[in-house]
């Protein structure tokens, strides 16, 4: 497949970028690893006139916590996410995600802000995302905003940012004591995309008793989205598989999937409910081994 | 449309060009510079018949557009052999039978060099994990593993004797 025509152009610096996208506005598409682009432009679902490589955009590919946040910059890579040490060894959930993106190749050159800014809806980030109460940072010539990864995806390949902005980097809370994360993700085969995925976000009273609940569903709606019935089941309940089975009960009933070659809409929202199980079972497994 | 002037290292060779920007790595790689052992199979990113290093990590070539390899060194399925002797990889596909029609094998033999770098001693889990973004549809892969398995040994044989001693303490 051949792409249709464009024009390129490699900036040197995030400020040239955003004047060519504020000069540009609205035919311009963001270059990152190209891993979710250029498969679109090929089918030519995407047909942008000028495409801006962020390649020499240097320091937005950083991982670290600050006092409040894990902050991932938008050009990390999935595997630099999979393999950095702070995730290792404090963020489960993220490992999950990272280890099950594509795979190798992928996984090689990929990006986190690539991945979340095309929105795929099958796509993992978004997934995590939502259910740790990450948020999202755009950056235009007016300066930064930030948006709540639930209120960033708006629909299929359609998110809040602005065609002036550039996504520049994510912010996941701090995981804090006696909480865990994980992600199951069902795929007909490695390196598919999700039939379903769902990540959780669990975290404890000091009583065992469920104080808070992230619940991020991807690949059975129109957009991923946050499983907000089943996060009001857990919240203030001891955690038991009675629990999960009705949490992930409210998670398939929330679902909205397509039939297709996946699957039926009714096997799809059972996994749904499916994942969400098991998900929580390793999340609170997580939770509790994090004191 | 104006075209973009490159200038990408392949093999050890460094080559110049103006290109479109929508020309794929693929393309530049199979029909400017004729290197055919690069494989298209299912142009979607799936197979990773199309596997190539770039600057040393291996890439699906049919999804990166030639303008991004600019400035970057690309190893293909050509500058493996070091003269008239194969690889150990490819001595391994071979010994193996680790190919029947040979169209994933290119991109199986990169994917598994990258690996190797990367993890020099792999489990067969790691080994069909590494591999998990090549598909082949003839051997169903077991001789793949045996190949890759084979040329990880030699490798290490091979390291060892470069660096005169076994070494001792792992």
């Amino acid at each position: 497949m051949i792409p249709g025509q464009f024009d390129y152009v490699r900036p040197g610096s995030l400020g040239e970028t955003l004047q060519i996208l504020k000069d540009r506005e609205g035919e311009a598409k963001l270059l990152s690893g190209g891993y979710s682009l250029i498969p679109l432009i090929k089918l030519r679902l995407a047909q942008p006139a000028l495409l801006v490589d962020m390649r020499d955009l240097a320091g937005l590919d950083g991982i670290g916590e600050t006092d409040d946040f894990l902050v991932i910059g938008a050009k990390a890579t999935h595997r630099q996410i999979h393999e950095n040490a702070i995730i290792q060894a404090r963020y489960p959930g993220i490992v999950d995600v990272a280890a099950t993106i594509g795979d190798p190749q992928v996984r090689n050159w990929g990006t986190i802000g690539g991945s979340v800014a095309h929105a795929d809806p099958a796509s993992d980030w978004p997934a995590l995302l939502i259910a740790t109460g990450a948020t999202i940072v755009c950056t235009s010539q007016a300066g930064e905003r930030t948006i709540a990864a639930r209120e960033f995806f708006l629909d299929t390949f359609t998110t809040a940012i602005e065609p002036t902005e550039v996504l520049t980097q994510v912010r996941l809370p701090r995981r804090p004591k006696l909480a865990g994360g994980a992600y199951e993700k069902l795929e007909r085969k490695v390196g598919d995309f999700a039939t379903v995925g769902v990540a959780v976000m669990v975290r404890l009273n000091a009583d065992g008793t469920i104080k808070g609940a992230g619940i991020g569903v991807t690949g059975v709606a129109a957009t991923p989205f946050a499983a907000t019935d089943g996060e009001a089941i857990l919240v203030g309940n001891a955690p038991s598989d009675a629990l999960f089975r009705q949490a992930g009960a409210a998670v398939g009933a929330q679902s909205s999937p397509g039939g297709d070659v996946r699957g039926p809409v009714e096997y799809k929202r059972a996994m749904a409910a499916e994942m969400t199980l098991r998900a929580l079972r390793t999340a609170v497994q997580r939770a509790l081994a994090y004191a | 449309m104006s075209t973009q002037h490159i200038k990408v290292t392949v093999n050890g060779t460094a080559h110049e060009a103006d290109v479109e920007p929508r020309l794929l790595l693929v393309h530049f790689l199979r029909d400017s510079l004729g290197l055919t052992g690069t494989h298209i199979g299912c142009d979607t990113t799936h197979c990773g018949a199309c596997t190539i290093h770039l600057d040393g990590e291996s890439a699906k070539s049919c999804t990166v557009l030639a303008v991004q390899a600019d400035g970057r060194q690309v190893k293909t399925i050509e500058g493996m052999a070091d003269g008239a002797t194969l690889h150990p990889l490819q001595q391994a596909f071979w010994d193996q039978h680790g190919l029947q029609c040979g169209f994933c094998t290119p991109g199986m033999i990169m994917q598994s060099a990258w690996l190797l770098g990367e993890n020099p001693d792999p489990t067969e889990l790691e080994i069909r994990e590494g591999i998990s973004g090549n598909l082949c549809r003839c051997t169903g892969y077991v001789n793949i593993v045996k190949s890759i398995q084979q040329a990880a040994a030699e490798m290490a044989a091979a390291a060892e004797t470069q660096t005169g001693s076994p070494v001792a303490a792992g």
